[in-house]
């Protein structure tokens, strides 16, 4: 198994996310995470989709998904030639005793603290799966009390824009 | 009645669907007319090209058939929507028009969901039309609501739920152009019933498709059909390996040229029965579980195996690791996801087949003035001892009852290879498939992917109206028979005289025969009762008399033929004919399930003697 990492863009149209993810479900293909979001296009949603899967049914995974009349175009992600990030907030107990070594944790990870409360901290952090995981290790002697964390986004490093590209052909074929 | 044709896929097709693609010349354009959307979807179905609709009304889609009541469109009135959806996919299969049903929301819709799936297996073009609640209640589990999008989504190539009025044209052309375009498929149109209920305007062609992520790719790439081609031209033992593709695409013509200049042995899968005649030399017959031995063993021998429009399925593959062990795969499909789905393709093609054999054929014919005739001797002197050793047969009843292999045979001599031949799916299914000579492509329909008991009455009632003037027979078991034989009400009442051939054996066969074979003869929940010396519960010649057909009962060998022809005179109302065989018949030949091709049994217990080191 390894990982991939596919964006997907589709027509910003109800339902289109159901039959992604229902598709993955259906052809018992494994999503490690998965995070939408709206375009420089208003027609246009952007699927970034973590998949755990061999090379083989990679291939078969992005030929069902591209059967899909919904999705516009499917590029696969490597991540040396793509810059991927992911969201995490997270709530760490903090109080008078405790906050300045919590803080020294944030500084040193470049996160923010997004809220303050006598007991507790809420850190905000982007980065890769290995800097969260690290970030987490180290407040966890803290005591963690609650995480959220989204999927990871990804984009292609360089000038060229992949929504252009799935633009232009739509062009082409009207 | 008129046939508005519905437009053949182009075959180089632009990306962005043209309009007039999904418009038949016939239909005048307009431009915003004002009407209900009820009347709105009616006119739509109109100008698409829609000559039949089979469906039933109920509260969310009656709005569409008030203006369907005045409509050309002819409306079959159908017992129960599972019936509909047979009747659009047998008429989509006889005709290779896009066969349209109808059904109210929650039940109706539901109901439709057996033969949207069915037809999502076999590729067939559909469009099922059901009517929503009204938008305003949709999601609050209002009276017979269900989210059947959702519930389709699944077994369907796509679908759309409208809720307003003014989408209605433009949603209704591109299901229609999705339906029938690319590998063809079931589309859905859930509309809600207040898009039916307010005022819009109505043009026709819709202004623009918006189907920007829908492009069928039909041209196959010259580089790969070389490389086919080459292979073609060199292979010692060489198998054309058909699918339904080959029919769903109209490329018979295309093959039979390209089966004559290979030279290669042919074999034609269960969905793919007649896309190359059976009188044709080259024809094996049919592969897979319970194919003949010599297209069974020709592709576990073959050096070279070209799959057109056909799928690897697991009935025909029998253990993947060890299926057409020593081939090298060329694959050509019109769908790329099929390409190297179940077995790795050394040549992958993608394009409509009627393009890829004919592009074919021009590369092998420039090949072989090149390197000459490949000479194939061998291995038809392999495959010919195989026929002459293994030919298809029967063994003869012990119980005195007919033998059903005899009645299915007879039937097909006597009706001849013009007719129309709709199965269920079990044991009378299989010896259709083997005993009855298919000499052209779309007269031999059948559930073959997802099996659905039940098809056959239904699929005829379809295939005949879209086919008045050939005879349908279906052939089906008396279990398949119970699960939709209201259909014949539909068929009495409306003018479509079927024939019906009941193999009746008095048990769900097939499960029957795998309990004899893998249970101990244990015969658990398998007796139906409908046969020789029993409650025979429901008679089945005094049920197609109270549905207003013929009924006749055959039960002896001397009787078949003229019971045959008896039936073929009937031309005024459909027939049943009971016929009464036994039920020890079993279907052979068969590669028992999971286990190799190789394996392959000839009769119970015996095996083919094959040299596998070959």
């Amino acid at each position: 198994m390894s990982r991939h990492t596919l964006s997907v863009l589709v027509e910003n149209k109800p339902g289109v996310l159901t039959r992604v993810s229902a598709l993955f479900a259906r052809r018992a293909f494994n999503i490690h995470s998965l995070a939408v979001g709206p375009t420089e296009h208003p027609d246009i949603s952007r699927i970034t989709v973590v998949v755990d899967v061999e090379s083989n049914p990679l291939e078969q995974v992005t030929k069902q998904l591209n059967k899909l009349v919904n999705v516009l175009k499917i590029v696969e992600l490597a991540p040396n030639t793509s810059v991927q990030r992911e969201l995490l907030l997270v709530k760490v107990k903090a109080d008078d005793a405790s906050r300045t070594a919590v803080l020294q944790v944030v500084e040193l990870f470049r996160a923010h603290v997004v809220d303050v409360s006598p007991e507790a901290v809420t850190i905000e952090a982007t980065g890769g799966e290995d800097k969260l995981k690290a970030l987490l290790a180290a407040l966890e002697p803290h005591g963690i009390r609650e995480i959220v964390q989204s999927g990871a986004v990804a984009i292609g490093r360089g000038g060229r824009s992949m929504t252009d590209r799935a633009l232009e052909r739509i062009a082409r074929s009207a | 009645m008129a046939h508005v044709p519905h437009p053949t896929p182009p075959r180089s097709q632009p990306a962005k669907p043209a309009l007039a693609a999904a418009t038949p010349s016939a239909a005048p354009a307009v431009v915003g007319e004002v009407m209900t959307g009820a009347a709105s979807v009616v006119r739509s179905l109109e100008s698409v090209g829609a000559d039949v609709i089979f469906g039933i009304p109920g509260g969310a889609i009656l709005p569409v058939y008030d203006p369907l009541f005045d409509s050309s469109i002819r409306h079959v009135l159908v017992r129960h929507e599972q019936g509909a959806g047979h009747a659009a996919a047998g008429y989509a299969a006889a005709t290779g028009r896009v066969g349209v049903c109808m059904a109210t929301s929650g039940p109706g819709a539901t109901n439709l969901v057996t033969p949207i799936a069915d037809a999502h297996m076999d590729s067939v073009p559909m469009v099922a039309i059901t009517g929503q609640v009204g938008a305003s209640m949709i999601g609050t589990d209002a009276f017979q609501e269900a989210d059947i999008v959702g519930i389709t989504m699944p077994i369907t190539k796509h679908s759309f739920l409208v809720t307003d009025p003014s989408e209605i044209p433009a949603r209704i052309a591109e299901a229609f152009h999705i339906a029938s375009t690319g590998r063809p498929g079931p589309v859905l149109v859930d509309i809600a019933k207040s898009a039916m209920q307010a005022e819009t305007s109505f043009s026709w062609p819709p202004a623009e498709l918006d189907i920007p992520g829908y492009h069928p790719i039909t041209k196959p790439h010259i580089k790969q059909i070389k490389e086919a081609a080459r292979l073609l031209a060199t292979a010692r033992r060489p198998v054309l390996y058909v699918g339904g593709g080959v029919i769903r695409a109209n490329a018979s013509a295309e093959l039979i040229e390209l089966t004559n200049l290979s030279g290669a042995a042919v074999v034609t899968t269960l969905m793919a029965r007649g896309a190359l005649p059976d009188s044709h030399p080259q024809n094996v017959g049919m592969p897979g579980m319970h194919g003949t031995v010599p297209a069974v063993a020709a592709l576990q021998k073959a050096d070279l195996v070209v799959a057109l429009g056909a799928r690897f399925d697991d009935r025909v593959t029998g253990r993947l690791d060890s299926f057409a062990p020593g081939a090298t795969i060329v694959h050509a499909d019109i769908d790329p996801a099929e390409i190297s789905k179940n077995r790795f393709a050394d040549v992958p093609i993608v394009g409509d087949l009627k393009d890829v054999l004919a592009d074919l054929t021009v590369e092998l014919a420039q090949e072989q003035t090149q390197h000459g005739k490949p000479d194939l001797e061998g291995w038809w002197h392999t495959i010919d001892e195989l026929r002459t050793t293994y030919p298809l047969g029967w063994s003869p009843t012990e119980d005195g009852l007919l033998a059903p292999q005899y009645v299915i045979s007879r039937l097909g001599e006597i009706s001849g290879p013009e007719t129309i031949f709709a199965a269920g799916v079990g044991q009378h299914q299989m010896w259709a498939a083997q005993f009855i000579r298919y000499e052209h492509p779309r007269t031999w329909l059948n559930s073959g992917g997802l099996g659905t008991m039940g098809y056959a009455v239904p699929a005829a009632m379809g295939a005949k109206v879209g086919a008045p003037d050939k005879t349908v027979w279906a052939v089906d078991g008396d279990g398949c028979f119970q699960m939709t034989n209201q259909e014949l009400a539909t068929c009495a009442l409306d003018d479509i005289p079927i024939k019906v051939a009941i193999i009746n054996n008095s048990s769900l066969g097939m499960v029957r025969q795998w309990q004899t074979l893998f249970y101990d003869q244990r015969y658990s929940n398998t007796d139906l009762n409908t046969g020789h010396e029993t409650a025979r519960i429901p008679d089945f010649v005094k049920l197609a008399e109270a549905y207003g057909c013929v009924g006749l009962r055959c039960d002896n060998a001397k009787d078949v033929d003229a019971t045959i022809r008896k039936a073929q005179e009937i031309d005024d109302r459909p027939v049943v004919v009971d016929f009464v065989v036994s039920r020890d018949a079993m279907v052979w030949p068969m590669v028992p399930s999971g286990v190799s091709n190789d394996d392959i049994q000839y009769a119970q217990g015996i095996g083919p003697a094959f040299d596998r080191d070959e």
